[in-house]
Formats: C-alpha cells, sequence, structure tokens
C-alpha cells in the first residue's frame, strides 16, 4: 500500500475512534490543516516532475476528499449523537394528565330531548314550545276536557293563588293547541316541556317532563300512528327487533285512543324485574286527534284527521340508561349527573 | 273494578284460561291491572270438626284436641289457639299436607303426637289474621277439601277502567264485553219481581227532574235487619274489595256490583211523607252518613221527605235516615241521576263514594227497576219480610237520549288505514248488542243505554277497532310531503348553547320551577310573587322569578356532599307578574340561562396555581356564549349580588342580564364557605348570532404598537377604550386592553393599562409617521380626559 493510501486509512481510523466534537477537528487539524499531513504532501509536489506531478497531485486530492468524507461523516455521527442526547433529556413524563379544564356535561333528561328532538325532525316533524302558566281553556276544555269532566280527576292540578282559571299546565298538549292556532295543516310537529302533577313519591314527581307529537294532514291513520311511533322506539333505543303493542284506551283529546306498549328493552320481552314479568313497558299514550280538538282551532274534521302520541323523556331517560331513581333527575347531585357527559 | 273470576264465569264462560280472559280484556281496552289468586297453592286441608279439648298435661297453653276431619277415625291433634272449642269448626292440615312454606307430619308436641295441624287464616295465606283458628260456617262439610269449601281455586281480577267505560263498572257489563270479544253466550240477568204482598209505599216526587229523571222506590216491611248476610254473598263482597256491614247495606252494594245500580236504604219509620228529590233551600244542611255535615250548594241535588233532607242525591245516604240494627221497615231507592249532576260533587267536599262514581260515569238509565226488583228479592230471602209495590216517577223528556249515530265504513277505514268491509263492521255491532239499520257502506247505529260514549261517528269507529283488535291495525311508514323545515341562520339552537356551557365545565342541572318562598326574597327583592294555590310542600310555594336560587341550593347541596368544586347551569323559564303577559296576561314566563361557578377556577392539578374562581372568569363565559356580540357591562345593584362585583349585561343597548358574585351575606346564610360567582341572561337574547358579513383582507403589513397609560385606581377600562377609539385615526383597525398593571414602578395610587393598537390600510403600507401621528393622538386624549401618563 503506498504512503498515500496508508494516510488514508490511518486518518480514517482516527476519525472514528473520536467521540468528540472539539477532538475531531484537533485530529482534522493533523491531516488536512496548515501542516498536516496531506498538506505537507501538497507542498512537496512542486519538487517533482510535472509529468509525475500530475500524478501524484490527483493521487493525493483524492486522498484529501476521501479524508473529508470520513471527517464529515464522522462529524455528522457525532452531531447525531448529540441531538439524540439533547432529546432524550428533555423528554416528558407522559403519562402525566393533561392540563387545563375538564368538560361538563348535559342533564341525562336533556339529552334525551335532544335526542327526540333530533329523530322527529329527520322525519319533518318541527319543534314548539309554549306557557308552563297556562289557562283552562289550552290545557282542558280546547282538549274536549269540559268542567266536571271525570278525565280531570286523572290530573291533579297545580293552581295559582289569585289567578282563577290559570293553572301549571299538566301536559303539553296545549302547546298543540296553540301550535294548530297559528299554523295551518299539514301540521307535523312535537312538543317538549315541563309539566306539573300535584304528585310526589318514589315513582312521581311534582314536575317532570313530557313530549307530545301532533300529524295532521288528509291522508293520516291510525296506522302510520302504529309505523311512526314504532319507528321511533326502535331508533331510540337502537333496537330494530323491538316490537310494541297499542292498547285501547281514552284520552278526552283523541278517538280512537291507544295506550303503547314496548317490548321490556332489559329482557326484550322474555320477562324480568323491571318489567314485572310482563315482557311489557307502558310507554306512551296517543290516538287519533279528537274532532272536538280540531273544531276548537277552527280545522275541517271532516277534511283532516291527525294522530297525537305523548310520551315521558324521563322514564325515557331511565330506561336508556338504567336509571332506577326518577328523583336523582332533580336532586342536583353532581356526582350524578357528572356521569352524563 | 276488582271482582272474582267464578262470580264472572257465572255469567259468561268463554273456553280460556284466566291469563288469556286477563289478555283479552286488557287488548280490548278494559286493563286487567292485577290478576291474583285468592290463597296461595297448598293441599291436604280439610273441613274438620272439633270434637272435644283437653288440656295438654305438660303445657298449659297446649291443648289436647279429638278432631273429626272425616278421615273414618278420631284425629288426636296439639292445638295452641286461643279460640278453638269443642263443637266448632276449622280447617285442618292433615298429615302429608303441603301449606305454604311448611309439610305437615306426625309430630310430638311436649310428648304428646299430633296428627295434623288446626290452622289459622295466616298458616294457608288467606290472610295476616294469626289471632286464633279461622272458624268455618257450622254447615260446611266435614271431610271436604278447604279448597271447595271456601271457593278458593278463585282468581281475583282488577280492572283499571277508563272513565268513558262506566257500563264495565259491574259483572254484568264485564260479562256482556267479554259475550263481544269471545262470541260466547251471556246468562241473562237474575231478576224476577217479588210478589206483592203488602200495600205500604211511600210516594216519590221529582221536583229537579233534569238531575234525576226516574227514581223507583218500594217499601219492604217486616224485615230482620240482625239475620247473617249468607257466607257466599260475604265471600263475592270481599273479593270485590267490600267488606261486609249488615244484611241490608250488603244486598244494596252487592246489586250495584252485580248490576251496576247504586242503590240506598232508607229506614222507613224515619221518613215523612212523600219522598222527592229537590235542590236545597237557603242555608240547609245535612249530616252524612260518613259523619260529615254539609251545606250543600244550588245545584246539588238531595233526596228529601216532606220535613228535611234525608240524603245528597247519587253521592251519599245521610246519617239521620240510614237503617240501623233494630230497622224494620226499609223503603229502598234505586233511581238515575244525571252525569251532569253529579260530576265533582263529591270531589269538592273531599271524599268519593261507589255511588257517585258511577252515576258522574253514567248508570244504566233502562235497567232502575230491574235492579230495584233484584235487591228486594235477596233481601227478603236474607231476611224476609213483606214487599210492597213499586212507586216510579219518570220524566221521560230529561231521560238521556240515544240519538242514533252515523257511521261510514269508508270512513272508518282510512281513519284506521285498514280494510275492513260493511259484514265486518255489521258483526261487530251485532256482538256489542247495539241497534243498527244499514244502507250499503253506512249504518245508523242506536246506542245502548247502558253506553254514554256514543255519540259521534268516531265513537263508533273506536268500537270498531276495539273489537277488530288493535294488533291487527298494521303499522305502516308514513308517506308525508319532504318540505325542508326553515332554519333560521340568524338564532342558534339552546342545544349549541347548552354543549358550549358543558365544553366550558358547567353540568346541567334541572330544578323544580316551584321554589322556597325565601329564595325570592333574598335572591329578588321579590314582592310580587307568583304563589301556587296547593303547593306540595311549603318550600315549594312559588313560581320562581329566577333561575339563581335553585343553583344557589345545588351548590349547598354538593358542598355538604364534600365537593369542593361546582359548576352548574340551567336553562328553563321563570314566571313574573307583569300586565303585558303574553301569551297568559298577567304573567310573563321568559326562558332564562343561568350558571354559577364556585372552587378552584380549575380542578386541582400539577403545574398550575391553584385559584378561586373569579369575576372574570365568569365574565369571560359570558362573553363567550354572546359571541360574536359583544355585551355591555355596567355596575349593577342587585339583591343577589356583591355590590362591588357585579354587572348588568346589555346587548345591543337593551339589559339581558347579570353577572356577578354572591353577596357575602347569603354566602353565610345559605353556608357556602366562599364565595360563587354567577350569571342569568334571557335565553332568546343569547340565542341570536349575527349573520357573518365579509370585510376586505388587507395585503399590506399591520403594524402593532403597545401604549401603557398609567390613570388613578378607580378608573374603569371601558370609557377609556371608547375614547381611544373616538379620537383613533381611520387607519386603526382594532384596540384592545391587554393588561393591567399595579406594583412596582407604578405609584401604589394608580395603575398601569396597556392597549394595544393594530394599524393597516387596505390600499398601502402605512408610513412611520402617520403610525406615530395616530398614537400621539390617542395618547394626547387619554391625557386630557383622563388625566394619563404614558409609563415610561
Amino acid at each position: 500500500m503506498s504512503d498515500i493510501e496508508q494516510l488514508v486509512a490511518q486518518a480514517t481510523a482516527e476519525f472514528a475512534g473520536i467521540d468528540d466534537a472539539a477532538a475531531l477537528e484537533q485530529s482534522k487539524a493533523r491531516y488536512l490543516g496548515k501542516s498536516g499531513s496531506v498538506t505537507e504532501l501538497l507542498k512537496n509536489l512542486g519538487k517533482l516532475e510535472p509529468e509525475q506531478r500530475k500524478r501524484a497531485g490527483a493521487a493525493i486530492n483524492s486522498a484529501k476528499e476521501r479524508i473529508e468524507a470520513a471527517l464529515n461523516g464522522r462529524r455528522e455521527a457525532i452531531r447525531l449523537v448529540a441531538l439524540e442526547g439533547q432529546l432524550e433529556a428533555e423528554a416528558l413524563d407522559v403519562t402525566l394528565p393533561g392540563r387545563g379544564l375538564p368538560t361538563g356535561g348535559l342533564h341525562p333528561v336533556t339529552r334525551t330531548l335532544e335526542r327526540i328532538e333530533a329523530l322527529f325532525r329527520s322525519i319533518g316533524f318541527d319543534v314548539a314550545d309554549g306557557p308552563e302558566i297556562e289557562d283552562d281553556f289550552h290545557n282542558f276544555t280546547a282538549l274536549n276536557t269540559p268542567e266536571n269532566h271525570p278525565a280531570r280527576s286523572m290530573h291533579d292540578t297545580f293552581y295559582l293563588l289569585d289567578a282563577p282559571g290559570l293553572l301549571l299546565r299538566t301536559h303539553t298538549s296545549p302547546i298543540q293547541v296553540r301550535f294548530m292556532e297559528t299554523h295551518k295543516p299539514p301540521i307535523r310537529v312535537i312538543a317538549p316541556g315541563r309539566v306539573y302533577r300535584v304528585d310526589s313519591d318514589a315513582t312521581h314527581s311534582p314536575m317532570f317532563h313530557q313530549v307530545e307529537g301532533l300529524w295532521i294532514d288528509e291522508d293520516v291513520s291510525f296506522a302510520d300512528l302504529k309505523g311512526v311511533f314504532t319507528d321511533f322506539l326502535r331508533n331510540f333505543f337502537e333496537k330494530p327487533d323491538l316490537r310494541t303493542r297499542f292498547r285501547p284506551s281514552f284520552f278526552p283529546f283523541t278517538e280512537p285512543s291507544a295506550e303503547i306498549d314496548m317490548s321490556c328493552v332489559f329482557c326484550d320481552g322474555n320477562g324480568c324485574r323491571v318489567c314485572s314479568h310482563t315482557g311489557w313497558l307502558e310507554i306512551a299514550g296517543s290516538g287519533m286527534v279528537h274532532p272536538n280538538v280540531l273544531k276548537a282551532v277552527g280545522i275541517d274534521s271532516e277534511r283532516y284527521i291527525g294522530f297525537a302520541f305523548g310520551m315521558g323523556p324521563d322514564r325515557l331517560t331511565m330506561l336508556r340508561y338504567g336509571v332506577n331513581d326518577l328523583r336523582l333527575f332533580f336532586d342536583g347531585d353532581l356526582r350524578f349527573l357528572s356521569q352524563f357527559k | 273494578m276488582q271482582f272474582s273470576e267464578h262470580w264472572l264465569r257465572e255469567f259468561v264462560n268463554p273456553p280460556l284460561t284466566s291469563a288469556e280472559l286477563a289478555h283479552s280484556l286488557t287488548m280490548a281496552g278494559l286493563e286487567v291491572e292485577a290478576l291474583q289468586p285468592v290463597a296461595p297453592a297448598f293441599a291436604g286441608v280439610v273441613v274438620a270438626q272439633v270434637l272435644s279439648v283437653d288440656k295438654h298435661p305438660d303445657a298449659d297453653k297446649l291443648k289436647l284436641c279429638r278432631v273429626d276431619a272425616g278421615q273414618g277415625e278420631t284425629l288426636q291433634i296439639v292445638c295452641g289457639a286461643p279460640n278453638v272449642s269443642t263443637g266448632m269448626k276449622v280447617p285442618c292440615a292433615l298429615v302429608g299436607a303441603e301449606l305454604p312454606g311448611m309439610t305437615i307430619r306426625v309430630t310430638k308436641v311436649r310428648g304428646v303426637e299430633s296428627f295434623g295441624m288446626l290452622c289459622s287464616a295466616r298458616e294457608l295465606g288467606l290472610s295476616e289474621d294469626h289471632s286464633g283458628l279461622l272458624p268455618l260456617p257450622q254447615d260446611a262439610l266435614v271431610g271436604e277439601d278447604i279448597r271447595t269449601s271456601l271457593a278458593l281455586d278463585d282468581k281475583l281480577f282488577t280492572l283499571k277502567l277508563t272513565p268513558n267505560r262506566a257500563d264495565c263498572l259491574s259483572l254484568k257489563g264485564i260479562a256482556r264485553e267479554v259475550g263481544a270479544l269471545t262470541g260466547t253466550a251471556v246468562s241473562p240477568s237474575p231478576v224476577d219481581e217479588v210478589r206483592v204482598t203488602s200495600d205500604k209505599r211511600r210516594e216519590v216526587v221529582l221536583d229537579a227532574p233534569a238531575a234525576c229523571p226516574r227514581y223507583c222506590g218500594r217499601v219492604v216491611s217486616g224485615i230482620d235487619a240482625k239475620a247473617p248476610t249468607p257466607d257466599w254473598m260475604r265471600r263475592r263482597l270481599e273479593r270485590s274489595g267490600l267488606r261486609s256491614i249488615s244484611a241490608v247495606v250488603d244486598v244494596t252494594n252487592y246489586v250495584m256490583l252485580e248490576l251496576g245500580q247504586p242503590l240506598h236504604a232508607f229506614d222507613n219509620a224515619r221518613l215523612d211523607g212523600a219522598v222527592r228529590v229537590r235542590y236545597p233551600a237557603a242555608g240547609e244542611k245535612l249530616l252524612l252518613l260518613n259523619g260529615q255535615i254539609i251545606e250543600p250548594s244550588v245545584d246539588t241535588a238531595l233526596i228529601a221527605d216532606d220535613s228535611r233532607a234525608l240524603a245528597m242525591a247519587g253521592i251519599m245516604g245521610g246519617e239521620e235516615s240510614g237503617i240501623a240494627d233494630g230497622t224494620t221497615e226499609l223503603f229502598l231507592e234505586s233511581a238515575f241521576f244525571a252525569p251532569d249532576a253529579i260530576a265533582g260533587k263529591a270531589r269538592a267536599l273531599g271524599f268519593s263514594s261507589d255511588a257517585a262514581y258511577r252515576f258522574e260515569r253514567g248508570v244504566d238509565f233502562a235497567a232502575t227497576r230491574e235492579a230495584l226488583e233484584r235487591a228486594s228479592r235477596l233481601i227478603m230471602d236474607i231476611c224476609g219480610g213483606q214487599a210492597g209495590p213499586v212507586t216510579e216517577a219518570i220524566d221521560h223528556d230529561c231521560l238521556p237520549q240515544r240519538v242514533p249515530v252515523r257511521l261510514r265504513v269508508p270512513r272508518a277505514e282510512k281513519v284506521l288505514g285498514i280494510r275492513l268491509g260493511a259484514e265486518i263492521a255489521a258483526r261487530l255491532f251485532r256482538g256489542l248488542d247495539f241497534a243498527f239499520t244499514q244502507d250499503q257502506d253506512v249504518f245508523t247505529v242506536t246506542p245502548p243505554s247502558h253506553r254514554f260514549d256514543i255519540a259521534i261517528e268516531e265513537d263508533l269507529v273506536e268500537e270498531l277497532a276495539r273489537l277488530h283488535g288493535y294488533d291487527n291495525i298494521p303499522a305502516r311508514l308514513s308517506q308525508g310531503s319532504l318540505a325542508i323545515l326553515p332554519q333560521n341562520e340568524q338564532f342558534r339552537s339552546v342545544w349549541r348553547l347548552r354543549r358550549l356551557l358543558a365544553s366550558r365545565d358547567y353540568q346541567e342541572v334541572v330544578n323544580y320551577s316551584f321554589v322556597d318562598a325565601g329564595w325570592e326574597r333574598d335572591f329578588c327583592a321579590n314582592d310580587g310573587q307568583v304563589v301556587l294555590a296547593n303547593p306540595i310542600a311549603s318550600q315549594m310555594g312559588v313560581m320562581r322569578s329566577s333561575l339563581i336560587g335553585g343553583l344557589v341550593a345545588n351548590l349547598a347541596a354538593n358542598r355538604n356532599r364534600r365537593l369542593d368544586r361546582v359548576r352548574v347551569f340551567e336553562t328553563g323559564r321563570c314566571f313574573l307578574r307583569d300586565a303585558a303577559g303574553d301569551p297568559i296576561p298577567g304573567f310573563l314566563q321568559p326562558k332564562r340561562v343561568a350558571a354559577l361557578a364556585w372552587g378552584p377556577a380549575a380542578p386541582e392539578q400539577w403545574g398550575m396555581a391553584v385559584r378561586h374562581v373569579d369575576f372574570f372568569d365568569v365574565k369571560a363565559d359570558v362573553e363567550a356564549l354572546l359571541a360574536p356580540l359583544q355585551g355591555g357591562f355596567e355596575r349593577l345593584q342587585h339583591p343577589a349580588l356583591h355590590p362591588g362585583r357585579a354587572a348588568s349585561v346589555t346587548l345591543e343597548g337593551k339589559v339581558i342580564g347579570l353577572v356577578g358574585e354572591l353577596h357575602p351575606r347569603w354566602v353565610q346564610k345559605y353556608e357556602l364557605g366562599s364565595a360563587p360567582v354567577l350569571f342569568e341572561l334571557d335565553l332568546d337574547s343569547v340565542l341570536q348570532k349575527p349573520l357573518p358579513a365579509y370585510k376586505e383582507v388587507s395585503r399590506f403589513p399591520c403594524v402593532v404598537r403597545d401604549i401603557a397609560l398609567v390613570v388613578a385606581q378607580e378608573q374603569p377600562a371601558k370609557p377609556m377604550l371608547e375614547a381611544l377609539l373616538a379620537v383613533a385615526p381611520a387607519i386603526v383597525r382594532e384596540v384592545e386592553l391587554f393588561d393591567v398593571y399595579h406594583g412596582k414602578g407604578v405609584d401604589p395610587e394608580k395603575k398601569s393599562l396597556a392597549f394595544r393598537v393594530v394599524m393597516q390600510d387596505t390600499e398601502r403600507t402605512l408610513s412611520e409617521g402617520e403610525v406615530d401621528a395616530a398614537v400621539m393622538s390617542m395618547v394626547e386624549a387619554a391625557a386630557k380626559q383622563f388625566a394619563a401618563k404614558l409609563r415610561s
């Protein structure tokens, strides 16, 4: 091996053995510095014959380039090691919790109301609202429930002191009456809201929620009521096999009227404690809008037919999330409420 | 309505099990709420007669009985019951009998063998009575299975009847319905006219025919009012939930259950002259059977004689004319009282009665006399006596009319969404015993006298649907017009608002709309409270005019549960008296959103100092709710809030709510430890959201200058900001306050407010000169108006 090749090998080996940037630069000086080995060789070129000088020059330059390449390679390697070290020193404990505000949540019943609204909006139902202090006309009379009607004893009504004829609405049906007073058919609307009855025990709250729905058009039938409400329940509970059962019942404002049962969502209708081993849960009241109700708001009851339904979102919430005590909803206990993010 | 299945099956006996019968009733709208056996399962218990009772040789309280249980030999049984006596008939569980929870074996009781057990009602699971042996009637057959002897294989049906189906408030009515549903023949009502053997009679006069258009009465004389009620009748009454009282009362109740006609028996010896139905005289009073003295309203019909009021017609008898043990002569009443005349009357007096319950819903006015005959027969069978002639007063004009109702089959089909056909409709009407004429698809139906719920076509549609079966109506997914619902982009839904508050770490609550009157005084200084006439509890007596009270109560309750950080919000209506109320005059019912924050601004966590939530944290929440609109905030005096830390919130000049720290007085009174910060805003105002309007984005660089102005401590920031904006030339795009400083380098009585001024032109790059001039003009204005000095 020539001296030059030996020099390249020596430099490459020397660089490879150095881990420190400053030491590398010192080592570089020994080869490529002013009095470095390669520089010395170049200096001696002048002493050679032109022909020889040309060959030797090319060899030295090639050696210089290879030494520089080895040097740069080593520099890059040392820099990378240093960077890795620095990054490692900057490492965080990524298992520490994130900082800042957590998030709150919606009330479980509100969450259900939002869901009910969204489901009915998707089939074109509008959402209506109305006063909670109501007059007797909209809460009862317009709903085919005249004074002394036995059906009034089904509601234990809160009345206002010193305001005869005014009460806290006992259902959200008066919203529908007000909506029909101001809108012409076809009407598709749901009416969610708070309602009030003089009743308080483990399964009754003096204030609770209701959602009523109404569809009035020229060709709406009891079969549509069954279809729409069954479809709603299946989507609400996300149970495509859920079954419903419509039973004849009585409400002053619908005829024919039906109580709606659904197959128990806990046991799929096989019978359990929640459904008292019947397989069925009573979930809503419904029926075809009574012609007297349509007449009271000036809708032609021969031309238009409608169906209406009413359900308790508090109960739907209990069934959906497995809540077993209605009173929890109105107790403001954050340990309970914060479970519904 | 509760009744015995055996009793029903005497009238109609369809080939259905009890459960099938219950299902069939439920699916026809007569909901069976409960179906229970009258006795639990047990076997091996027979009727036995006690032949002798001797002392147990080794136990004072036990007796040694010899018993004939029809087993061919006398049984020796040890018994501890206090009422055991020679000759009595009792239930005897034989060796091998299976009772609820035990099996009977031959045992030694204190050294004496006992071959069976004499039973109390509780041991057979019939009642809770364990005071002694269950005594059986003397005519019970020794050796007969007790289940047969007491008819214990019966079941109790409890119906939850809707108010329109008064016709099913009797066995006869339910039987009729079962007949229609199952196509089974129904036995006719057990009625035969009694033979009139006495000429004692009493006139009846209808002075209030609208309230009472039909009244039948009869004197039955020579009765033994003390005669015992037969066991079969007592049993049926008990299985219908009625207690046996005396033979005559039991008969009237029995006939009411059987036929649906409430009856009343007067002591004929205590009546004077004619019986009349009339309205009360002014100031007239009446002592009722329940001990209540009433002064009946002018529209309350009374039964009276020539000298005084006797009873509240169709509602309750009077104490002074009722029967007693010594009664020997009855005047039996069977009448029709109009539903309108009875409805609500008992409820208004705070009680209810079986008679009023039936009359206000409607009693068959064609069966009045039949019920009287049936009751006469039963009374004479039990108590003896002679029947006088029936006196009947009737006002045909005032009796309910049964107007024929038209039913168009195509209309019924349209309403129900099915194909039915005239043939099926005719069959269903026939099953119900509805009289009709038919002209192809159009029926004209005359409702029977026992149905008070058939007046319009829809009533008949309902009957057809019910009998056809709701299950046989298909569920159809609706076809509707697919018009898009309008969406006003300048309003956001309340859901967006709720989610926004939740994302800022507030938890939604739902509080009662009725609150403690004290909250209204403390937090609202409300002297026009909206008071409930019949609150459920005194601390829920008034309607809230603010959401604040509820949130403060949420805080107090959760603090008691040891939570150290509470952030809650609610949306809901508040209620205020206001003449301009709409749609209910006299009351405003605005919807509001309110929130309360208490405890650390953020949960305690690593790398963040713990800091109590303050006014500005919550103000930022308000600003976030209003964005992109900007609210105005002005100092506010409010009863709920700290007078120095409260602001009204305005939007476009209109006050829409408030934000502030709770007054220390209430922090102390409601034991909150430290002050929460809260806000309450008008919901509709917050839901506004203007449409974004495009403004050109400048391609030229903007210049930013900060100016720090030293002013007096008490100088509010907002007027300064407004003054700076007022003098700023057009190149100033925005001015914003970004720092407030007091401390080192600033006079202790002053503070430094730092404003960031952003300048930009859409047409050109700004020159150094005009930027300096703009800043200078603003600094000078601040110096002039607020004695502000530029902080060096």
